[in-house]
């Protein structure tokens, strides 16, 4: 496009409506940006103003015009794909989890903002109704009333007077329903005395507990204890050794890798993982592939009456939403009443114990896999199958091959190449399939033995996943560490399938 | 294969319709099983194939209301189910008319608007994508935990994160619909610019009318990702009105709560108009899978 878009009558927007747009859109980003600034996000910061420059940018001037068109997809991308990726590499390289939580900055404000109760001032409350949504703190030791208050969860202020009891005082209970709007209230005294909420019936002054000194230091006001801010750790540290909470996150280097490498309480569970997510992947694929050429085969037999009602009722485990499946099975195979072991135990009188004997959930995961997967496989070699010329396969067939015979020498080496990429990314996808096993066993039953929670079924991702969200532990340095190493693992198989891909295409255009 | 004898095709046959009845069975004891617990007494009876005394209360939980019992006892519903489907349906929604926008979009620029580094762009983006989304949630998390200080409308438990996420889903469907505008006659934009059309003109005129089956693919395709998510929403959401579906289902089976008829009804009536849904629109889909699109 060499003539610039103006040129060409406009029948779109007017200008200044496109100008206004635009304006509103960058200003609302940099305010974004400007905010995760302030409170202590300058990565995000920065890649929020980076997207609202190029923005502007690209809509602002018609020189850009072409670039319009993509400047969504690549923003969504970048911001929720690419930036998310990077993000967890550095986590990797951190000790971020539920004790080393914040950023420094925040911690430091938390420790500042903790309050002590001056118990000198401590003294019993009332709160009077005035009906109309607003009400007064009574403190009948000091004979003081507050101006009405709302009460509501804003910070509020109110001046204190000297006045007599008043009328239509709540009681105790009644108060303790309005405990939110209380705490976020001071009380201002006549000598400027300013008091909180401290406890369920009581206001007192409250004294800061820490001071910051001028070399970073804070000083505990109560007993003159000095902490020291540890940015290798993460915590400040008092003069005795003692770790005050709460921690910030902060950069460790390779410790993260270390200890998968190093500490046998991970690294054990880690490779017995490693090798059941490639052998579940790679059975799952190969289970689903097998049972849905079958079943496409069988559909596929120009004999076979009612056709179609067979191919509805075999889609319908891949149309039926997979967390309800996956539920639903969960539910069967239970050991004490699902139906599964009902139905064995009268027919075998055995009852598998499916959620505590290792093998058996793993064959429980890869039969519900293989249940959830085979129509997807069956409804891609109807289709493949359709592509094998006829004629081919009568002339084996008048040469006298057998029906399995031709399928194995005519019809498999025909699909099998546009099969493939499909195959490899059915791969990558059971790779990674942790909704399957979240749900079904949630990786139970645990390894025993280990420092972080492994489970017998659990594949990588959900390994992770359970080190990052897990109940008992929140690590999110030593999960984003594993991600790096799973991340390494994609690109190969996502390498791989990019050459398959490339490859299937060349020899569609070629054909 | 062509000639063959009446009595052994006939064998043939019944070895067939034998074959896949018997496989049927199997595939379809699952539903069957579900719909009889739904009706039967009780969250732990073990119970007949045929429920003994079929009751309707946990349909009656399912659909929100609540259930008097024979001897006066109120059942109240446990979990807002009709809330959350309410809610998938809405993600679903807002994620497949945002990647309709965008993939669009951006598929008409990779295949019609010539600029510079744009295969290069485009392997690009695919190569990015292939890292699942799903292993970057701690970051995620991380991400929306600070949006959410600017705005809570941005941040965790708010319905716009978890859309935002699968707004980012678009690169296969970039590539299925630019595989789809490649296909179209060049003489068709050429003479929309002899007309004086602008390239978004074109766009909007011209392609976006003769896309509308492709993106009625993509927008189920979406639409059914969104609601069978589970990994995602289940790290950015968290009180329990704003659960989807697939979040909140998994509390029917709590090690300590179960309540696997109350269950039972919740997923039929969830499930059936999802399937339904996809039922309507496989004839179509199949076409588009052969691109590479994975459903679990």
């Amino acid at each position: 496009m060499s003539a610039p878009a103006d040129a060409i009558p406009q029948t779109e927007a007017p200008q200044y409506l496109r100008w206004a747009i635009v304006a509103a859109i960058t200003l609302g980003l940099l305010y974004v940006a400007f905010y995760l600034y302030l409170i202590a996000q300058p990565l995000f910061a920065v890649v929020i103003l980076a997207v609202g420059v190029i923005f502007a940018l690209i809509f602002g001037r018609n020189k850009y015009y072409n670039l319009r068109f993509v400047f969504p997809s690549v923003a969504a991308i970048l911001l929720f794909v690419a930036l998310p990726i990077g993000y967890t590499i550095w986590i990797g390289f951190t000790n971020y989890s539920s004790f080393n939580l914040l950023t420094f900055e925040r911690a430091k404000s938390v420790l500042m903002s903790r309050r002590s109760v001056d118990k000198s001032t401590e003294q019993p409350f009332a709160v009077a109704d005035l009906g109309d949504g607003t009400y007064q703190i009574w403190l009948p030791e000091a004979g003081l009333l507050s101006e009405p208050v709302s009460l509501t969860e804003a910070l509020e202020e109110a001046a204190l007077e000297k006045a007599g009891e008043p009328a239509s005082l709540l009681t105790a209970k009644d108060a303790i329903k309005l405990r939110a709007g209380l705490q976020t209230l001071t009380l201002l005294t006549p000598d400027g005395i300013a008091i909180q909420n401290s406890g369920l019936r009581t206001f007192a002054s409250l004294i800061p507990d820490y001071r910051e000194l001028e070399d970073g230091q804070l000083e505990r006001i109560a007993d003159g204890v000095i902490l020291t801010p540890d940015h290798e750790q993460g915590f400040y540290f008092a003069d005795n050794g003692e770790k005050i909470p709460p921690g910030w996150y902060v950069n460790i280097g390779w410790k993260n890798f270390d200890r998968i490498f190093n500490n046998s309480g991970i690294r054990e569970p880690m490779i017995g993982i490693f090798v059941w997510t490639v052998v579940f992947a790679a059975a799952s694929v190969a289970f689903t592939f097998a049972v849905g050429l079958l079943l496409g085969v069988m559909l596929q037999w120009e004999h076979l009456r009612g056709k179609a009602i067979y191919r509805i009722l075999l889609i319908l485990p891949y149309a039926v939403p997979s967390f309800i499946s996956i539920l639903v099975f969960r539910g069967l195979f239970n050991q004490n009443f699902g139906e599964i072991n009902l139905i064995l135990e009268a027919l075998f009188g055995v009852r598998p114990e499916w959620f505590t004997n290792a093998n058996l959930a793993r064959t429980m995961i890869l039969i519900v896999n293989t249940w959830l997967g085979y129509p997807y496989m069956m409804l891609l070699a109807m289709g493949f199958l359709q592509g094998v010329p006829q004629d081919h396969k009568k002339a084996a067939a008048l040469e006298g091959a057998s029906a399995t015979r031709v399928f194995f020498k005519i019809t498999l080496p025909q699909i099998l190449p546009p099969f493939m990429p499909l195959l490899i990314s059915s791969f990558a996808f059971n790779f990674n399939n942790m909704v399957l096993v979240l749900l079904l066993t949630r990786g139970l039953p645990d390894i025993v033995g280990t420092t972080v929670p492994a489970g017998q079924t659990d594949i990588l991702a959900s390994f992770t996943y359970r080190i990052a969200f897990g109940f008992s532990s929140t690590e999110f340095g030593l999960a984003g560490a594993i991600t790096l190493l799973i991340f390494v693992l994609v690109s190969v198989i996502s390498y791989v399938n990019f050459v398959a891909m490339r490859r299937g295409t060349e020899k569609r255009v070629g054909r | 294969m062509i000639v063959e004898r009446p009595r052994d095709l006939r064998v043939k046959k019944v070895l067939a319709h034998g074959f896949l009845i018997l496989f049927l069975a199997f595939i379809t004891f699952p539903f069957l099983m579900v719909v009889s617990i739904s009706f039967r007494e009780g969250n732990f009876t073990i119970g007949d194939i045929w429920p003994r005394n079929p009751t309707l209360e946990h349909w009656y939980l399912a659909f929100g209301l609540d259930y008097t019992r024979a001897d006066g006892t109120v059942v109240e519903p446990p979990f807002p189910v009709m809330l959350w489907m309410w809610n998938s349906i809405k993600l679903g929604l807002f994620a497949g008319a945002g990647v309709l926008v965008i993939s669009t979009v951006s598929a008409y620029a990779f295949s019609r608007i010539k600029f510079r580094g744009r295969t290069a762009l485009l392997d690009g983006l695919f190569i990015i994508q292939m890292f699942p989304t799903t292993l970057a949630l701690i970051a995620l998390y991380a991400i929306f935990d600070s949006l959410g200080e600017v705005s809570p409308f941005l941040g965790i438990d708010s319905h716009m994160s978890v859309i935002m996420v699968y707004w980012s889903g678009v690169v296969l469907h970039i590539w299925t619909l630019k595989g789809y505008f490649d296909g179209i006659d060049t003489a068709l934009d050429k003479a929309a610019a002899i007309d004086g059309a602008t390239p978004w003109q074109t766009f909007r005129l011209v392609f976006l009318p003769l896309a509308v089956p492709m993106m009625a693919v993509i927008f189920v395709l979406v639409f059914i990702g969104a609601i069978n998510d589970y990994p995602v929403a289940s790290v950015l959401l968290r009180s329990e009105d704003n659960l989807t579906l697939a979040v909140g289902s998994r509390l029917y089976l709590n090690e300590f709560k179960y309540l696997w008829g109350d269950f039972a009804a919740a997923a039929i009536l969830s499930g059936v108009p999802i399937t339904f849904v996809f039922l309507i629109a496989q004839k179509y889909l199949v076409s588009g899978l052969g691109e590479g699109a994975v459903k679990g």
